[in-house]
């Protein structure tokens, strides 16, 4: 009696392992072939614009709808330009919170005060940020452009890459502060018997021990810059001539390809049209795609080092 | 093997949420689709039909080209847009749609010039070498011909446009094309266009918000918008040479014009000598033989009357929603269309 009851708790329980065995593979297969199943899609309905326009398509620099001219140089250079100077401009911020929150100040109210808000930085609605950085920053960088004598239009590059450098803190800096939080206590108690300060502890043992997991962070933050949709197409002026100067280019008005695709897709009523606008997608997609493969390349050398 | 089977599971896990998407169409729901412009008046319309006869609507407001395109696709009942079909369109639906005028609407041109409350006058012509970036700054002799007594700054021109493809869009665009012929020549008409100077604002807000804050900043709004935000706009000349301020009397009047028998007609530049120049239809579109995708005779004839209450009872709620509503002779074409109707060739109405 006693030993059939055994028996029978351990097979249901190897049923158990093979039921949840095969749930784990099953999610993981889905997401696998939504993402395989995105790129086709992609590939498929920017076919006709991809033969078509050829390869020039990338470096084509005039945008025209009506004499269906299509070029995403300016969109391209528009992604890149905004999404890199937000990272430039986050880093900092992130780092700062990162290791405040993880090394100096891990536990407390003031501690738990400062990680809500961050999370509640990535909660907001992007159109949120949109709309307050057109009535409340795009003045203040109208009058800084006023002083730096460049056409004083407000809205541009420039602004663009303020609200996203604020937008993608979250991203790095949670990532970062959850990092410096496992790195092994006798590391550090290691150095500090050595007579090490707080910040040579950071600088020497902290900082080399999670530096590709914060690299990672930062790869998460420019992935989500790239994408940026609603907040970039209110605040960065729409336009997709290309000026002279890289003053010009920097603080005047430009456009990313996702706020093309945003705006223009539902009122694109010819077929190459649409398709050009989906070959846009294709191209950010890939973008994405060669960032992360350098980022993750450079994750591999550091960690080896 | 196993990758193999939880691959299929998977396809199939997805294949059952689609195909349980597309199963729960409603029956007894007139479906719509298209501009965002007409959405309000729709909205308002529509509420008091279903109080009154007891039939519900149901409109997504997807812009114009996406009501079009499920129109194709004929998983709605009607369309609407503030553009009749283009070429490609038509070819690629393949049979006669009509399409019938609901109310028309107007584009303004507002400004932000210190010193000009109001009353700023411009020339079709003289706006299209603004958007152009031709004329570039405020004291230019051109405008000061038309705005005697005005005393314009010298303050540099900063020029707002859309910058999401709209219905908004083509209208100004349509306008410009006809009284400029650089305009035509290099840039053209469409819900979005390649824009050779200025700003791009997303939205009637964004281009609101934009002319607002800037200082010598012209933009482009409905009509409708402008009077609920209090934004100053322009008198624009019209083909008789009057300069017109924009109201939902002199947007009627325009269409108050012999009007082509299927109403396609771009009523921008008008040859009314009272109507304001930079105006368009909204329409909705519905299939000429109603008789497709195994529809019932009385959908067809439930959904001919909602239009033919549209273009009667419907129009008094144009004028509280700052729409124009439709003309006499607007009224006249819309009946006739209607009553062209078919359903297995026979009319319905």
């Amino acid at each position: 009696m006693d030993k059939n009851k055994r028996l029978d708790l351990s097979y249901s329980q190897m049923k158990w392992e093979t039921i949840f065995k095969r749930i784990l593979s099953v999610m993981s297969a889905i997401i696998v072939i939504v993402v395989a199943g995105v790129l086709i899609t992609l590939v498929v309905e920017s076919w006709p614009s991809i033969k078509s326009l050829g390869i020039g398509y990338l470096w084509g620099k005039v945008w025209d709808p009506v004499n269906n001219i299509y070029g995403a140089y300016p969109f391209l250079i528009g992604t890149l330009l905004t999404s890199f100077t937000a990272l430039i401009i986050s880093i900092p911020f992130s780092y700062a919170i990162a290791i405040y929150l993880g090394e100096y100040n891990p536990k407390g109210w003031l501690s738990d005060l400062l990680k809500n808000t961050i999370e509640l930085i990535a909660a907001v609605p992007s159109i949120i940020y949109g709309f307050w950085a057109l009535f409340v920053l795009v003045p203040v960088v109208r009058s800084l452009e006023t002083k730096i004598h460049v056409a004083p239009y407000g809205v541009g590059v420039f602004t663009a890459s303020l609200v996203l450098a604020v937008m993608i803190i979250p991203y790095a800096a949670a990532l970062g502060t959850s990092l410096i939080r496992m790195v092994p206590s006798p590391l550090k108690e290691g150095a500090y018997a050595l007579g090490a300060t707080r910040f040579e502890v950071i600088r020497s043992v902290i900082l080399p021990y999670t530096r590709s997991g914060l690299f990672a962070g930062i790869l998460l933050s420019l992935g989500r810059a790239l994408g940026e949709t609603m907040a970039v197409t209110v605040l960065i002026g729409n336009t997709s001539a290309i000026a002279n100067t890289f003053k010009d280019i920097f603080f005047g008005p430009g456009n990313t390809m996702a706020s093309v695709i945003a705006n223009e897709f539902a009122e694109a009523d010819h077929a190459l049209y649409l398709s050009a606008l989906i070959e846009l997608g294709l191209v950010l997609f890939f973008v994405t795609v060669i960032i992360n493969l350098i980022g993750k390349r450079i994750i591999t050398r550091y960690t080896n080092n | 093997m196993k990758v193999v089977k939880s691959l299929q599971l998977a396809i199939v896990a997805i294949a059952s949420i689609c195909l349980s998407q597309s199963a729960s169409a409603q029956d007894n729901t007139l479906l719509g689709a298209g501009s965002t412009f007409v959405y309000p008046l729709f909205s308002k319309i529509f509420s008091e039909y279903d109080a009154a006869k007891h039939v519900k609507v149901n409109y997504q407001a997807i812009g114009s080209g996406g009501g079009i395109l499920q129109l194709t696709n004929k998983t709605v009942d009607f369309g609407g847009s503030d553009a009749p079909l283009n070429e490609e369109q038509d070819k690629k639906i393949g049979v006669p749609v009509l399409h019938i005028p609901m109310a028309s609407g107007a584009v303004v041109v507002s400004y932000n010039v210190p010193g000009v409350a109001t009353g700023l006058k411009l020339s079709g012509k003289d706006l299209a070498d603004i958007y152009l970036g031709k004329i570039t700054n405020w004291n230019s002799p051109l405008i000061a011909d038309a705005n005697p007594g005005v005393k314009l700054p010298d303050l540099g021109i900063v020029v707002v446009h859309r910058s999401d493809g709209s219905g908004t869009s083509f209208i100004f665009t349509d306008f410009l094309t006809k009284v400029n012929e650089e305009w035509a020549k290099k840039v053209g008409k469409a819900s979005a266009v390649n824009w050779p100077a200025g700003l791009g604002g997303k939205g009637n807000a964004g281009v609101e918000g934009l002319v607002k804050q800037t200082p010598g900043a012209i933009g482009y709004v409905e009509l409708a918008y402008a009077i609920q935000n209090h934004m100053p706009f322009a008198s624009v000349q019209n083909k008789s040479g009057k300069y017109i301020t924009p109201t939902l009397e002199t947007t009627t009047l325009s269409s108050n014009v012999t009007l082509p028998a299927d109403s396609k007609v771009s009523l921008t530049n008008t040859d009314n000598a009272k109507g304001y120049p930079i105006t368009s239809f909204t329409w909705a579109l519905i299939y000429k033989e109603q008789n497709y995708g195994g529809r019932s005779a009385e959908r067809a004839k439930q959904l001919l009357e909602l239009m033919w209450y549209n273009i009667h009872e419907g129009q008094k709620d144009c004028a509280p929603l700052n729409y124009a509503p439709l003309s006499k002779s607007a009224v006249k074409v819309a009946e006739k269309i209607l009553k062209s109707a078919t359903y297995n060739g026979k009319a319905i109405l």
